[in-house]
């Protein structure tokens, strides 16, 4: 009658902790890493860790609507969009690295600067939430900032929309760990949002591509502000 | 509640359907259908509102009440102008050869596309579901500011989609927060997500996380109203897209993402009992009436020109709404209601009037008035009004704002009163020299429907002389919920 695995609270709460940690350091890997290959990787990785992290509180406190969730993340975020990226990136054949604006440790030690924000914006709400998950809340918030940051930073288009699909991450980490996942109409209606977004990405890709021969954000300066 | 799923499905209909058939002839007519019958099906709706009060439907996932039952009246109504102009605007682009047939079948299914997420948006309960429909509303737009594929507006629909998207994530984050809070509130209720709910139990939710949640939810949301500083995408996406477009930007979505920011402050102000939101709406409202009013006589191509106005305006509703009290809020119902019915005319004139030089710019379009009467004097009409001239209805809600600040923040009334004089002078030098003068422009190849310029000002002009009895009941009772 005892089920194969017993997973008690507080071992549950240190694998989600621990993955947590993961995605903090997945988020500054993001964050310091040129090549664009890697960096798809990188986010399949981070795709992967958000779904562990929703089993496991799924089968912690037996939120049964949190294991949808969780095959949402990884058809989604494991399986889709980084097949789509690499298709897109053999199609545009891009295979240069990718360079940043600022250095790489200065975005790092803003990258620092933004966690310890991070945390201090998310304590009022840490000391509320009764989940297991309520420490995390803060690197949720913390990755968030992190994809910000990196979307600010990079200059070529590809870097931007992985940053942005790094975000959605990243707040979809945090409403698992607040409120153990969002309504499933509304988790639905954002996953269809992120899905047509991709879609609607990868056509402007080759338009990008095709009027500016590059696809390199600082090109796209013909709009002048007078 | 058959009429709120009519005013929710024809759009949805319609832009299924123009998705197959919309580079054919007739699209624009069936454009025009679709958009008539969902404004037919908001007039029942708003009758049987009026008749029988508030509507909580469909297991409660969607309401109408007074505050977003004329905002839903008025969409469908600017929907339905806007495709009436467009049927010649855009035979005429295609006509240039500025846009394909296929090009043509994406504007008109993804025009319907983006009626229905506006309407979703507003007549939604569930503050996750009006999240989705924003996001959904950013990426049609998207689509549409890119239509004509220019380097241009390649650059305009890249900036507008990664500022919004970056934007409206921030303000997912908030809506995260605001059901955190309640979720510790309804132990034994289900609808932490659904704003009655939420209002209901406005008092006990947690005020740090609500505050919180509001900062998030003002700069997501504004990020998509255009607020200083995050107001960037703005002018670029009203210049580059096609003009029934930037009519229903301006006219429309930027009052649906305030929209947003106000049903978010009636929590706020009941969980926190504090002018905190209302302090921050009145910081970020004043800064976004002061910047791009210096940015005006800057102006070279007249979208942009109009697209600044824009976010003026935009700054003058949240600053009212930043105030609150009963004359405030109403003036700022009123102002959202003129502004997008001047706005949206305005935007039709000058379409045909930059179709007529073939430029947008100011200094190359002179002497419309001469060559077409009715486009120059639509445009000249159009900019008294916005600028506040009596008698039209944006004299009427800014001297309501006005004389509020003045008793209650006599610090903002000459920033207010600068703000607007530079606008009127920067503005208005530049339309009279569009209207009057020696002709440059040249007569249209089709007829322009300008029906819709003059029903807009009429509108205005009357609700600047007097306005209807049960339109003030909404807008009072609306400004009491609002508070």
């Amino acid at each position: 009658m005892t089920p194969a695995i017993i997973l008690s609270d507080a071992l549950g709460g240190q694998l989600i902790n621990l993955c947590a940690a993961i995605m903090l350091l997945l988020g500054f890997a993001m964050l310091a890493q040129r090549r664009i290959l890697s960096l798809i990787n990188l986010f399949m990785l981070q795709g992967a860790v958000l779904f562990t992290s929703t089993v496991i509180v799924a089968y912690t406190t037996h939120q049964s609507h949190l294991y949808w969730s969780a095959g949402l993340t990884l058809t989604l975020k494991v399986i889709a969009l980084p097949y789509i990226l690499h298709r897109l990136i053999r199609k545009l054949s891009v295979k240069w690295d990718v360079e940043t604006i600022l250095n790489i440790p200065t975005t790092m030690l803003v990258g620092i600067a933004l966690v310890v924000v991070a945390f201090n914006v998310a304590q009022p709400i840490s000391q509320l939430s009764g989940t297991i998950m309520r420490a995390t809340i803060g690197i949720a918030l913390a990755c968030v900032l992190l994809s910000f940051l990196m979307m600010i930073t990079r200059s070529k288009a590809v870097p931007q929309v992985i940053a942005f699909l790094a975000m959605e991450n990243g707040l979809f980490f945090a409403a698992t760990s607040a409120t153990y996942g969002m309504p499933m109409v509304v988790e639905l209606g954002i996953a269809l949002d992120v899905m047509v977004g991709m879609v609607i990405f990868g056509v402007f890709f080759f338009q990008i591509r095709q009027q500016f021969d590059s696809l390199d954000i600082r090109h796209m300066e013909r709009i002048k502000e007078e | 509640m058959s009429e709120l799923v009519l005013v929710l499905a024809i759009p949805l209909i319609t832009s299924a359907t123009l998705a197959l058939v919309g580079h054919r002839r007739y699209a624009a007519s069936i454009n025009i259908a679709g958009s008539l019958l969902t404004l037919l099906a908001a007039a029942l709706l708003t009758v049987h509102v009026i008749s029988d009060g508030p509507l909580n439907v469909l297991d409660e996932q969607f309401f109408v009440d007074p505050l977003n039952v004329f905002l839903i009246a008025l969409t469908a109504l600017v929907g339905f102008t806007t495709s009436v102009f467009s049927r010649p605007y855009m035979r005429i682009e295609h006509d240039h050869g500025k846009l394909s047939s296929g090009r043509l079948r994406l504007y008109h299914s993804m025009f319907q596309m983006f009626m229905c997420t506006m309407l979703v948006a507003l007549s939604t309960n569930n503050i996750g579901i009006l999240w989705v429909a924003m996001e959904a509303a950013t990426l049609a737009t998207v689509l549409l500011v890119a239509l004509y594929r220019t380097p241009e507006s390649l650059e305009a629909a890249w900036k507008y989609f990664i500022l919004c998207g970056v934007g409206i994530a921030q303000a997912l984050f908030g809506t995260i927060l605001i059901y955190f809070a309640a979720e510790q509130v309804f132990v034994h209720e289900e609808g932490a997500m659904l704003w009655t709910h939420l209002y209901a139990y406005r008092t006990e939710l947690e005020p740090t996380i609500l505050s919180l949640a509001f900062v998030f939810m003002i700069v997501g949301y504004g990020t998509k109203t255009g607020l200083v500083p995050l107001h960037n995408w703005l002018p670029d996406a009203h210049a580059e897209g096609p003009t029934p477009v930037s009519a229903v930007l301006s006219g429309l979505l930027l009052n649906v993402a305030l929209y947003a920011i106000i049903r978010c402050k009636v929590l706020v102000d009941g969980a926190l009992n504090t002018h905190f939101a209302g302090n921050l709406m009145m910081g970020f409202g004043l800064l976004t009436v002061v910047v791009p009013s210096f940015y005006l006589s800057r102006q070279k191509d007249v979208k942009r020109l109009f697209g600044f106005s824009s976010i003026e305006h935009m700054g003058l509703i949240t600053f009212a709404f930043g105030m609150g009290g009963g004359v405030a809020s109403f003036a700022g119902l009123l102002h959202m209601t003129v502004h997008s019915l001047t706005k949206s005319a305005i935007f039709f004139a000058v379409g045909h009037a930059a179709q007529m030089a073939g430029t947008q710019v100011i200094d190359e379009i002179k002497g419309l008035i001469r060559r077409s009467p009715t486009i120059g004097w639509g445009l000249m009409l159009g900019t008294l009004a916005i600028l506040g001239m009596p008698p039209f209805g944006v004299f009427t809600s800014e001297f309501m704002i006005l004389t509020t600040a003045i008793k209650h923040y006599p610090w903002a009334t000459p920033i207010l009163l600068i703000a607007l004089g530079v606008a009127f002078a920067s503005m208005f030098g530049k339309v009279q020299n569009m209207a009057f003068g020696e002709p440059t422009v040249k007569p249209l190849a089709h007829n322009p429907a300008l029906l819709p310029v003059f029903v807009h000002l009429g509108l205005v002009l009357i609700l600047g002389l007097w306005i209807p009895p049960y339109l003030s009941e909404w807008f009072r009772q609306a400004a009491r919920m609002v508070g």
